[in-house]
């Protein structure tokens, strides 16, 4: 039976589901305990878990996702919850020189079985230190997966897999504005493996690729395209490393065209290595130039005007996808 | 004069402290001599009474974590000989399969976390390790080392606050040298007494003179029985000294001749060696048994390093996932 429950609820049920079901498992954040999470997300949690496993911490980035790195390398699974990735950037260290590399170092000895989650990306006029997307940092690091989901249902099965059972760090991107989106999400358990796409709408004509809060743009542009007889193909890519571009490539054979929708700085983004790979490996099927929409290539400013037009939207996704498909304007 | 250590202490006291010594006069001498060894190298020599009293007031479950002069505690908790030279030697039989270097020994089964090459990194990390076993409710601790340079960075202060506020089994290890590789204490900070940060989040500290086996043994003794019932952390600041440069490459311009020889005069293997004859532990036989047993240790180290395989080229994309089955890119 599946409920329509909000994107944070999601997120809650997939941990609390793990907390119930393995000792191990802790959550540790600022705010994540008495206060029931900066975003609600883990609301309740310290009630039912006590502070042994719900746990607050100073603003103390770099200290506490230590802290859970050591505690992940001696047999614990922890969560960390950080209140934005705009701020987990001080514990990049810990991220990157130890949870990432310390298996590789030790020949293999040390594993690293932790989660790291929070939102991610611009959340309106949040304005320059608070607005980045960071997939493409993390994406860019061997030993870590990063996922990044666009709805509830897909946020839970996730969350669930890399707590359960992913043994390498997860770098797991949420979005402030997401928290409070409702989705389906049957009351049965499941799982949902790291490293699948997952097609949201089937198509023919051009082949639009997204992850993340701007699948909305994607599926909004698909339904404008709709209208004027283009049937467009959407892919939620959900996991970006590993990136499924099987998926992409398979849509590609098919419509010939392809167009990514991101919310990253331009600069060696997600989609500048999609777009590498599809040109290798799908050569032969492209009719057009693959092309993009990104964040604007500066911070993100506070004005509404602005932000609106430094972040990918609809009309000119709808306008990019009409260029590869050579469509009168 | 009487001691409070028994002969059996005293005698693994030398014989780990002249491993320790020889493991790393013969591995530099492989390092210059013959090229055998590259990358950047930390010598241990003049500190090995740090690991000697660690090794004494701690149980083998106790874990270890330090920065990358590390070759002596890895040798310490018991990684071997042949191990440690192996790994120096980029070798597959190596405490890291040849994957880590001089900076990056590592030993889950001794205990030994590593090896750790960003300044002050490991600090929070060694509190991770010890919030794991109060976490599991065991009475393990996790003894965390760094330098005198590591604690300048932001990384102490927030660990030592979070080991203080949950009361953290770890006991913070400043292996104070003098110097951050050609920077006197003097020169990084207006508190040259480092313990003193410990004031700071009211944690208990001591200071202690680090070319003195017993001295190191009953300081640390104190902080493990404090963390093993619940006490909390503590920051002690051992004075040492290293003989040898801040790497293999380090001129030493920084400090003199008659510096260094200062030091020397209080050699912690001779003072060992001193109070072993003076308390009749060991004739001098006994004392010459012991180095060559060392001597040969070290010699079949080197031995197997040259005859161990590299690591196969497969090795490239392993060890960087748990999950096997992880799709790398590959062009």
């Amino acid at each position: 039976m599946a409920r329509s429950i909000a994107f944070r609820e999601a997120l809650r049920e997939a941990m609390n589901e793990e907390f119930r079901r393995d000792d191990r498992v802790f959550l540790m954040g600022e705010e994540v305990a008495e206060y029931n999470g900066a975003y609600k997300v883990s609301q309740g949690m310290l009630d039912e878990f006590g502070d042994k496993r719900v746990i607050d911490t100073p603003i103390s980035e770099l200290g506490f996702a230590a802290v859970a790195v050591g505690a992940a390398q001696n047999g614990l699974r922890p969560i960390v919850e950080f209140m934005t990735w705009n701020f987990a950037v001080l514990a990049l260290d810990q991220i990157l020189n130890t949870a990432s590399k310390m298996l590789a170092m030790s020949g293999g000895q040390l594993s690293c079985p932790i989660v790291f989650r929070g939102p991610n990306g611009s959340a309106g006029q949040l304005g320059a230190q608070h607005s980045t997307a960071f997939e493409s940092y993390y994406a860019n690091i061997p030993g870590l997966k990063v996922v990044s989901p666009s709805n509830g249902y897909d946020a839970k099965g996730l969350l669930k897999q890399a707590i359960r059972y992913e043994e390498d760090p997860i770098i797991f991107m949420e979005s402030e504005v997401m928290y409070g989106e409702k989705s389906e999400v049957p009351e049965e358990e499941y799982y949902i493996p790291i490293g699948k796409a997952d097609v949201k709408k089937a198509g023919s004509d051009v082949t639009i690729v997204s992850f993340n809060k701007m699948m909305k743009v994607a599926l909004g542009a698909a339904s404008e395209l709709e209208k004027e007889g283009v049937n467009a193909e959407v892919i939620d890519l959900r996991s970006i490393r590993p990136l499924d571009w099987m998926t992409i490539l398979e849509s590609v054979k098919k419509t010939n065209r392809l167009v990514i929708v991101e919310e990253q700085w331009p600069f060696a983004s997600i989609s500048s290595e999609i777009a590498y790979r599809i040109q290798k490996e799908g050569f032969d099927y492209l009719d057009a130039p693959i092309r993009r929409i990104t964040a604007a290539d500066a911070p993100l400013h506070y004005a509404p005007n602005l932000v609106a037009l430094a972040l990918p939207d609809v009309e000119r996704t709808v306008k990019l996808v009409k260029e590869v498909m050579y469509m009168k304007k | 004069m009487a001691t409070k250590f028994s002969k059996e202490t005293y005698l693994y006291w030398y014989e780990l402290m002249q491993l320790i010594r020889q493991f790393e006069l013969k591995a530099e001498e492989k390092y210059k001599m013959e090229g055998k060894i590259r990358g950047f190298f930390h010598a241990y020599v003049g500190q090995e009474a740090i690991a000697a009293g660690c090794m004494t007031a701690t149980k083998p479950e106790d874990a270890f974590i330090t920065a990358y002069r590390d070759h002596g505690l890895a040798l310490a908790k018991g990684i071997s000989a042949k191990a440690c030279m192996a790994e120096l030697y980029g070798k597959a039989t190596g405490c890291a399969k040849g994957k880590g270097g001089s900076m990056h020994f590592f030993g889950k089964e001794e205990r030994f976390f590593g090896g750790h090459g960003i300044v002050g990194a490991q600090i929070g990390t060694g509190a991770g390790i010890a919030f794991a076993e109060k976490y599991k409710g065991t009475d393990a601790v996790c003894l965390t080392f760094f330098g005198d340079g590591a604690a300048r960075q932001g990384m102490l202060h927030e660990t030592f606050n979070l080991a203080m506020l949950w009361k953290l089994p770890v006991i913070f290890i400043c292996e104070n040298n003098n110097y951050a590789m050609g920077t006197s204490v003097e020169r990084t900070s207006n508190v040259v007494d480092i313990y003193k940060l410990a004031d700071a989040y009211e944690m208990p500290a001591d200071s202690i003179d680090g070319m003195s086996a017993e001295a190191v043994h009953e300081s640390i003794a104190r902080a493990v029985k404090r963390a093993r019932e619940g006490d909390g952390p503590t920051l002690i600041e051992i004075k040492t000294y290293r003989y040898k440069g801040h790497s293999i490459s380090d001129p030493q311009k920084y400090r003199t001749k008659d510096e260094v020889d200062e030091y020397k005069q209080r050699d912690p293997i001779e003072q060992v060696l001193k109070s072993i004859f003076d308390n009749k532990f060991a004739t001098q036989e006994e004392i010459d048994a012991i180095n060559k047993r060392v001597e040969a240790q070290v010699e079949e180290s080197v031995t197997f390093a040259e005859e161990s395989p590299w690591p196969d080229d497969s090795e490239v994309l392993k060890d960087i996932y748990v999950d096997q089955n992880y799709p790398f890119i590959v062009d």
